[in-house]
């Protein structure tokens, strides 16, 4: 690829990722790769394309498959669309046990949506992750940069509204 | 040297050798999957777990090197419940669909779980199954069965450099995919069908052909590039059902291109020509063996008694047997004019020489594998000899520096340390920069001709790593042999080897190329095919070719074929064009179908027995030419196995002239635009361009051509005529150079000594 096939990494994205690369040893671009792709993600709203992780793969002189790889096997990499706010909601032992099964439900019957889909607003959408770390709150939910526990139905609702 | 003991047999071993290789080395079995001698340890499959004494648990012996005394058992209890426990494992979610499996009977999961397995497993749970996709015209994928042992993947990322595969996903979830839904391209893509240790990726002409058990594997030698890999022609009722590499370290090491792999499908097109055909009154007629070939006689007769008006093109491909015989048979009256080199333009070598003088490979290609410095001349490598472009590859990963002369900057698979992308005379002009620098590096006098050169410093480098490499090569590809300046560019470089202590390897591109020149097919009498086509050639005999597609002569030589009195066709394939130029055409039969010798670009003599039936009535050209010489009446024409015919073409090679620096060519410049002819990994001969899976996988040509030129189409001027063509923009192909594909209908007009760009 030339410099200006690049669509995405120029101007400031690539100083933020070009910080990371210069972490790592000139002939190892590649160890780069999970900021860069962490880094096109935020740019693009929230979730990778194709083209994005070709373009980390061309910059960092990487082999395209290589990338889908990475991309596909951390599950902070999305591949859909997501909300402004995404809802990390945990889906393993302890927080099953507390009953998140019935956050999730009403979760989705508030905002009308699967997991995995867009309110028509573009505010929010849900996702089931496993482990946050977090079992003595447990139920807990990512969104964000935030971790929000001992929830329960109210405690969700007062979160949404205070949502933007 | 270390000693291990595995069960109970002492074993000598080096410190640190991976357990497997030392039991492979004793034929001990183990069993694996995703172990592979050609690949990176995954250690993902767990198949070969075994009991090492003193270890805790059982180790996988893909990924244990051994150590002295360490003692190992690979049948004990805990090792066979180790080896159960897997089997049980792999098996959850693959199908039971061996029935109904291309793999079954050759697959290595049906295999070991006979043997290593249980005969029930616990899982009575739903299995997982993963949808396939469409990766292009040669491998079929049946995903559901694939156990993740990662093979596929590490070969593209290892071996062919180019990783089209990902294990994508991950836990339940992983999936080998091109997860974009591309199609494979790579050019030996087809080696991960034999790699692939289950029904995952099959081979998509295959698909539902024929059981392993059913066919016969006969050994034999590839036919498409001069590299003669070794290969095994499977058949089923004496029809060539599949084409599968064998091993051979020196050349093709476990590999096969796709090309050597698929042509077969050409094999069996339905355009062969079965029965032997006469034209009367402008029909077509079919004929008895014996009548075509009286015919044939009394066609070539009263030419014969004109010896020097008579012309033969054969096809380079053509044995050693086949070669010899028509060049005894030919010259034996007077013709000298055979010509086997039908896409070279420039000649000046052979008359600098006073004989022909040959391509060929000095260095075998594991030294060429452990070269340190590489120079490409003119050479798309990877697309010429993709199994050379390999080894290339492999001296490039261990730290060599390869730097290229090119036309066009094409994709290599490997980092370039530098290039110089220009027209032919400015790349010619280039290697006199290089002589001279490496002239001034030696304190040695500048060669005469490369006085003006003006060296840089990019000039220098080049130059000095040459001369300071221990072990460099100077290759001259396809892309230089067919240029108008050919012999500038291998003196130029012969003339570099000289100065800076490199080899000179000048790539031969077709199977039996180096074969043609050691018995004497090309021209005797200093000729060559231009200067034959120059001559008033009343009587032409064309062997195994599709003369309008397989030269770079094309409107010029139809019109020579249309002028003379007389033409002969040996042909495997029936053609509208040989029907509209021919007089007699005789049906012969193709590589697989005869016993025969191709020499290959390092020199060997590789021979090979029947290995399919040619169809109807095709017969071996050998056996043909023999009858041909007795109904001539000639002596020495009574063989009856084609090794008599080896023997003697063996004891009568041609003396040849060699590549070297101080001979004294007359100089030639070229103009700009340049038009240079390309060829397709798929367009080569007759057989490839038959092979319809090959005809629509990435390597085939397209009628299109390519400059830096920026206009929809180009106009060339051809011997009969302008043609048009649409033209593809493209920033890679160098200023002033227009690349045309060559061996299509749509530019078999095209006369790469007379052509020019009319208008863009
Ligand atoms: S497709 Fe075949 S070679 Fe590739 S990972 Fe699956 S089983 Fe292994
Ligand atoms: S199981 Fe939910 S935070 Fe650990
Ligand atoms: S062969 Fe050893 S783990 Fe796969």
């Amino acid at each position: 690829m030339k410099d200006t096939d690049f669509k995405v990494i120029k101007g400031e994205v690539k100083e933020r990722i070009d910080r990371w690369i210069s972490h790592y040893p000139a002939d190892q671009r590649q160890s780069a790769v999970m900021p860069a792709l962490r880094i096109v993600q935020e740019v693009n709203g929230g979730y990778l394309t194709p083209e994005l992780m070709d373009e980390v793969a061309a910059y960092l002189g990487m082999q395209p498959a290589a990338v889908y790889e990475v991309a596909t096997f951390y599950s902070m990499y999305e591949h859909q669309p997501v909300g402004k706010h995404k809802i990390c909601v945990c889906h393993n032992i302890s927080c099953l046990l507390r009953d998140v099964d019935d956050l999730i439900e009403y979760l989705k019957e508030k905002l009308g949506v699967d997991i995995g889909e867009v309110t028509p607003d573009g505010r929010f959408s849900i996702k089931k992750v496993e482990c946050l770390g977090a079992c003595g709150e447990a139920p807990v939910a990512m969104i964000g940069k935030e971790y929000y526990g001992n929830l329960t139905r109210e405690r969700l609702d007062e979160l949404l509204e205070s949502l933007e | 040297m270390i000693k291990i003991e595995i069960n109970g047999q002492i074993v000598e071993a080096h410190e640190g050798d991976m357990l497997i290789d030392v039991a492979d080395e004793a034929k001990i079995p183990i069993p694996r999957f995703c172990y592979h001698k050609k690949l990176s340890i995954a250690a993902n499959c767990r198949m070969c777990l075994v009991e090492v004494e003193g270890a805790p648990k059982a180790l996988p012996a893909c990924a244990t090197p051994v150590t002295d005394g360490m003692k190992v058992h690979t049948r004990s209890p805990k090792a066979r419940a180790a080896q159960k426990a897997v089997m049980e494992f792999l098996l959850i979610n693959h199908p039971l669909d061996c029935p109904i499996c291309d793999q079954g009977g050759e697959c290595e999961l049906q295999d070991v779980a006979f043997e290593y397995g249980n005969d029930v497993g616990k899982y009575s749970e739903a299995k997982r199954v993963v949808p396939d996709h469409d990766v292009g015209p040669l491998i079929a994928t049946d995903m559901t069965r694939c156990i993740h042992c990662t093979r596929c993947v590490r070969f593209g990322q290892e071996i062919s450099g180019l990783m089209e595969l990902g294990a994508v996903g991950r836990s339940e979830w992983m999936e080998i995919t091109t997860y974009v839904g591309k199609s494979i391209t790579s050019e030996i893509s087809g080696n991960i069908i034999d790699l692939c240790p289950v029904g995952a990726l099959t081979s998509k002409p295959f698909r539902f052909k024929a059981r392993a058990w059913e066919m016969v594997a006969h050994p034999s030698i590839a036919a498409h590039d001069s590299l003669g890999s070794h290969i095994e022609v499977h058949t089923y009722q004496d029809k060539v059902m599949r084409v599968v590499p064998r091993d051979n370290e020196a050349i093709n090491e476990t590999w096969l291109s796709d090309r050597d792999r698929f042509a077969y499908e050409g094999i069996n097109s339905q355009d062969r020509l079965t029965v032997p055909l006469a034209k009367s009154k402008g029909q077509w007629d079919e004929q008895e063996w014996e009548d075509a070939l009286n015919q044939t006689v009394e066609l070539l007769k009263p030419h014969l008694n004109n010896p020097d008006t008579v012309g033969v093109l054969v096809s380079p491909n053509a044995t050693v047997e086949e070669l010899y015989l028509l060049r005894k048979l030919l010259h034996a009256h007077g013709v000298k004019d055979i010509e086997t080199r039908l896409r070279q333009i420039d000649f000046r070598l052979d008359e600098a020489a006073g004989k022909p003088v040959a391509p060929g490979l000095v260095n075998t290609l594991p030294e060429i594998e452990a070269m340190e410095s590489v120079l490409l001349v003119g050479s798309n490598l990877r697309y010429e000899i993709p199994l050379l472009n390999l080894r290339v590859r492999k001296a490039q990963l261990e730290g060599a520096r390869v730097r290229v002369l090119n036309v066009a900057d094409y994709p290599f698979t490997f980092d370039l340390e530098d290039k110089v992308i220009a027209d032919p005379q400015a790349l010619v002009d280039t290697l006199k920069v290089l002589v001279r620098a490496a002239a001034e590096l030696k304190g040695t006098e500048i060669p005469a001709g490369a006085e003006d050169a003006v060296v840089s410093e990019q000039h220098q480098a080049w130059a000095k790593d040459l001369v300071e490499s221990g072990k460099a090569t100077i290759m001259v590809g396809a892309m230089a042999q067919q240029s108008p300046l050919y012999a500038d560019f291998v003196l130029w470089s012969a003339r570099l080897a000289d100065l800076t202590g490199a080899t000179i390897n000048v790539v031969p591109q077709s199977a039996n190329e180096v074969g043609a020149y050691q018995v004497g097919a090309v021209p005797a009498n200093g000729g060559n095919i231009d200067s034959m086509l120059a001559s008033d050639k009343k009587a032409w005999i064309v062997v195994g070719i599709d003369p309008e597609l397989d030269t770079v002569y094309g409107a010029r030589l139809k019109q020579a074929l249309d002028q003379a009195d007389t033409v002969i066709s040996l042909t495997a394939y029936d053609s509208e064009y040989l029907r509209s130029v021919s007089d007699i055409m005789l049906p012969i039969a193709v590589h697989t179908e005869t016993a025969g010798t191709f020499v290959n670009a390092t020199g060997d003599w590789q021979s090979f027995k029947i290995a399919s039936a040619a169809p109807g009535d095709a017969k071996p050209l050998w056996k043909i030419l023999r009858v041909l010489g007795n109904l001539l009446d000639m002596d020495g024409f009574d063989y009856v196995h084609a090794d008599e015919v080896l023997e003697e073409a063996k004891a009568q090679t041609q003396s040849l002239g060699s590549v070297q620096g101080d001979l004294a060519i007359p100089a030639r410049t070229c103009d700009k635009p340049v038009v240079l002819g390309e060829w397709s990994l798929y367009s080569v001969d007759p057989i490839v361009r038959r092979s319809e899976p090959l005809q629509k996988a990435a390597g085939a040509a397209r009628p299109v051509v390519r400059s830096a030129i920026e206009a929809d189409e180009i106009v060339l001027n051809t011997p009969a005529g302008p043609i048009t063509l649409p033209n593809e923009y493209d920033e890679s192909v160098a200023p002033g150079v227009v690349l045309v594909p060559m061996g299509l209908s749509e530019t078999a007009d095209v006369t790469l000594t007379d052509v020019s760009v009319a208008a863009s």
